[in-house]
């Protein structure tokens, strides 16, 4: 393979079998993509129009380009940790071919110049940004940003991610505002008030530990009000960020049933470890909203089979090494999870859970591209943007920590063994990473 | 996951290093009480000539921070207190590197006390010279479980069956961790007593067999050992308790410990605060053993220290 990053006019994926839930497709075919758009999908050498450049994919699987609503790239103000140009490095190899980033940078992203800067081709971006904007100044809770222009610099959604929107005064505001604008709210569901000085899911382990607790109930709490508010502000849109107990999932479904615009998200992570896996004070296992307790994690389970949820994203936190290796209390909350999110979905949830691929690509592409209405994406039907997921769902392989694309090494999954690798993504047409 | 199986030399700690009492296997534990009984402060053996014992205390201490120097000298170590006001961690070095520098300055070995639960396990991941915890955060005080088990063992025969009562602020206190790991560990039936800001039913799952109980009447009946903890409202960061209510209900009077058994011996790690957690009559009575429980103190610490620097 000569030219690693090569940009064909048009690039012909055949062989593979394409898996596009939001078209229904399950099934082998090809797919032309031509001047960052996807031309034709048919079966295999059904493809009419020629191609510059021909990408076998036999024996892999063809996705629409993955979406992961929720990662911190630290620019602007910390790019110590990561940068937009290293961050979506990671994501490529993640296959993921657009990310949402989280406003809670140095300076906070809340104002349109700082989205539009965050989208400026001097960043470097391997992958599509979208910003997600700062729900109220600074992010400290009380004033409202200004959403319209927020979104006009092409914000997908505000959210003060990090920290909750606490008091039901400006969280039932930003649904208002949110409502006008067809602009959801994203909500850390996280009654601070209760988790003071807390560093870890609240049970066994934390007491055996000697750790303050955060309790399922303060997740649990701000959803349902968030729910109950959502239901009663018409056309607004809440997304519940990083959701993590069956608490919070059971507030989720009243708000389903009842037609609401209600969606949430949950990480790789919630489906994957327990607050046990802590151990003795792993600092690289710590993060906010925290590892739970089992039958929250067989909750999540069932909810990401049964569809209530409608995104796995990664909460993508990376941190330096003098940030995490500090005592338990000390450390900052978060783990990097770009590189591992398919591996850990199809290991966890297709091989030990039986969730069809079909549903576990839903979750990466037109489930979250539905949460922010990313028009064009998600799917690969003809006309929509060319970014696609190659993967091999079979291949085992080892995740090595030191070698990720991400500036920051705070992994809880190093040496971790998987089933499920990417092996190629490409972003408007252009291939933007391929495995060794 | 079974964490409870878990060895120092698992964690990554250095030989002698002690973090936990849950660390610790039963002959472990039997052989430390069995060295701090060849133990004497009053008779000195140069076991440890010309080592050298950082004590490194990140929170306030009295009993302990004495104790480990006394145990330390009387054993011909050298001692060398830090702390940190004073220190370089006023000026904000890492506990890393600090454990670091100490390292390299010579230390032997470091007595560690610090507000952060898992401070010792950091270092001790970290540096290869053995870590004793003097206490970190809520989570343990090995050598204080140690020292209650030395002193349980001057009055009683054995722990097995006996009935242990442990009666205040469980949540906050490291010294009922580790006294709960190692008295069940040796088959003590262990009642937990207070209300359930200071008790959460979680308490209950530390160890097998566990019991709570919110009256202290059910807590002290039939009792052989009376373990009591004072109310750290240093720590207490929003959880709301009226001591005046804690002191009618739970206060251990003369009159509530004729409740258990007449032999029943009074203990607590201390700093006291009589007329709260117990009255002064309490304190003095002739079942207390409070005073002897500091005593204890320093041999227990010099088999801890023997151990730690392979002279056990």
């Amino acid at each position: 393979m000569a030219n690693k990053l090569s940009k064909p006019e048009s690039l012909l994926i055949k062989g593979g079998h394409l898996i596009d839930p939001a078209a229904k497709i399950n099934a082998p075919m090809d797919v032309l993509l031509r001047d960052g758009r996807v031309a034709e999908v048919a079966p295999p050498n059904k493809t009419r129009g020629g191609a510059d450049e021909k990408f076998d994919a036999g024996g892999l699987i063809v996705a629409p380009g993955f979406i992961d609503l929720h990662v911190h790239l630290r620019e602007p103000g910390q790019s110590y940790k990561e940068t937009v140009a290293s961050g979506t490095a990671a994501a490529a190899a993640g296959g993921f071919t657009a990310v949402c980033t989280m406003p809670n940078t140095s300076p906070v992203v809340d104002s349109g110049e700082w989205v539009a800067w965050l989208r400026q081709p001097e960043r470097g971006a391997l992958v599509n940004v979208f910003p997600i904007a700062a729900a109220t100044r600074a992010s400290r809770g009380a004033d409202l940003t200004d959403f319209a222009a927020l979104q006009r610099a092409g914000a997908v959604a505000v959210t003060d991610d990090g920290k909750p929107i606490l008091e039901d005064t400006v969280m039932r505001a930003a649904l208002r505002l949110g409502a006008e604008l067809n602009f959801p709210v994203v909500q850390h569901a996280e009654d601070t008030r209760l988790t003071e000085g807390a560093s870890m899911h609240e049970g066994p382990t934390s007491f055996r530990l000697g750790l303050r607790g955060m309790a399922a109930s303060a997740e649990g709490g701000i959803v349902d009000r968030d729910v109950t508010l959502a239901q009663q502000i018409r056309e607004s849109r809440l997304h519940v960020a990083h959701l993590s107990t069956a608490e919070a999932l059971k507030a989720v479904r009243r708000g389903k049933r009842a037609k609401a615009r209600v969606t949430c998200e949950v990480t790789p992570h919630h489906f994957t470890l327990l607050d046990e896996n802590v151990g003795e004070y792993h600092t690289n296992f710590k993060m906010n909203p925290p590892l739970r307790s089992a039958s929250d994690r067989e909750a999540i389970m069932v909810a990401l089979a049964d569809g209530t949820i409608d995104a796995i994203a990664t909460d993508h936190a990376p941190h330096a090494r003098h940030e995490k290796q500090v005592e338990f209390e000390r450390a900052w909350f978060g783990i990097t999870g770009l590189e591992t999110a398919l591996a850990l979905a199809i290991t966890k949830l297709h091989r030990e859970h039986k969730i069809p691929l079909t549903r576990i690509v839903e979750l990466f592409t037109a489930g979250p591209a539905r949460v922010f209405d990313l028009r064009g994406r998600g799917s690969l039907a003809r006309g929509d943007f060319a970014d696609v997921t190659i993967f091999d769902p079979k291949k085992r392989w080892t995740f090595e920590g030191a070698k990720s694309r991400s500036l920051s090494r705070n992994t809880p999954f190093d040496g971790w063994q998987f089933a499920g690798k990417v092996v190629a993504t490409v972003v408007g047409g252009r291939i933007v990473y391929r495995a060794d | 996951m079974m964490h409870r199986l878990l060895s120092h030399d698992m964690i990554g700690a250095a030989r002698g290093s002690l973090l936990g009492i849950e660390y610790l296997g039963e002959n472990e534990i039997l052989g430390l009480l069995k060295l701090a009984r060849r133990m004497n402060p009053r008779k000195p053996r140069p076991l440890l000539r010309h080592k050298r014992i950082v004590l490194l205390f990140y929170e306030a201490s009295t009993r302990t921070r004495a104790s480990f120097e006394v145990a330390a000298q009387s054993l011909g170590a050298l001692t060398t207190l830090v702390q940190s006001s004073g220190s370089s961690i006023e000026k904000g070095e890492s506990l890393l590197d600090t454990a670091y520098t100490l390292r390299a300055v010579g230390a032997d070995a470091i007595v560690v006390r610090h507000p952060s639960a898992g401070a010792p396990h950091l270092m001790a991941r970290h540096i290869d010279i053995p870590i004793i915890n003097a206490g970190d955060g809520m989570h343990e005080h090995p050598s204080q479980a140690l020292l209650d088990a030395f002193t349980i063992l001057k009055h009683k025969k054995t722990i097995k069956g006996l009935r242990v009562a442990i009666i205040g602020d469980v949540y906050h206190s490291r010294v009922t961790r580790s006294n709960c790991h190692l008295l069940s560990r040796f088959g003590a039936r262990i009642t937990l007593c207070g209300p359930p800001e200071l008790v959460p039913e979680v308490a209950g799952t530390l160890v097998p067999g566990l019991v709570i109980t919110r009256h202290v009447e059910e807590a002290l009946r039939g009792t052989d050992v009376v373990m009591l903890l004072r109310v750290q409202q240093e720590r207490l960061a929003g959880r709301k308790i009226q001591l005046q209510d804690y002191v009618s209900r739970y206060q251990m009077t003369m009159a509530r410990l004729k409740l258990a058994r007449r032999d029943a011996i009074v203990m607590h790690p201390g700093p006291i605060i009589r007329g709260l957690e117990l009255t002064s009559e309490v304190v003095d009575c002739a079942q207390s053993v409070i005073v002897d429980e500091v005593h204890n103190g320093v041999c227990t610490r010099m088999a801890v220290l023997a151990r730690a620097l392979g002279r056990g």
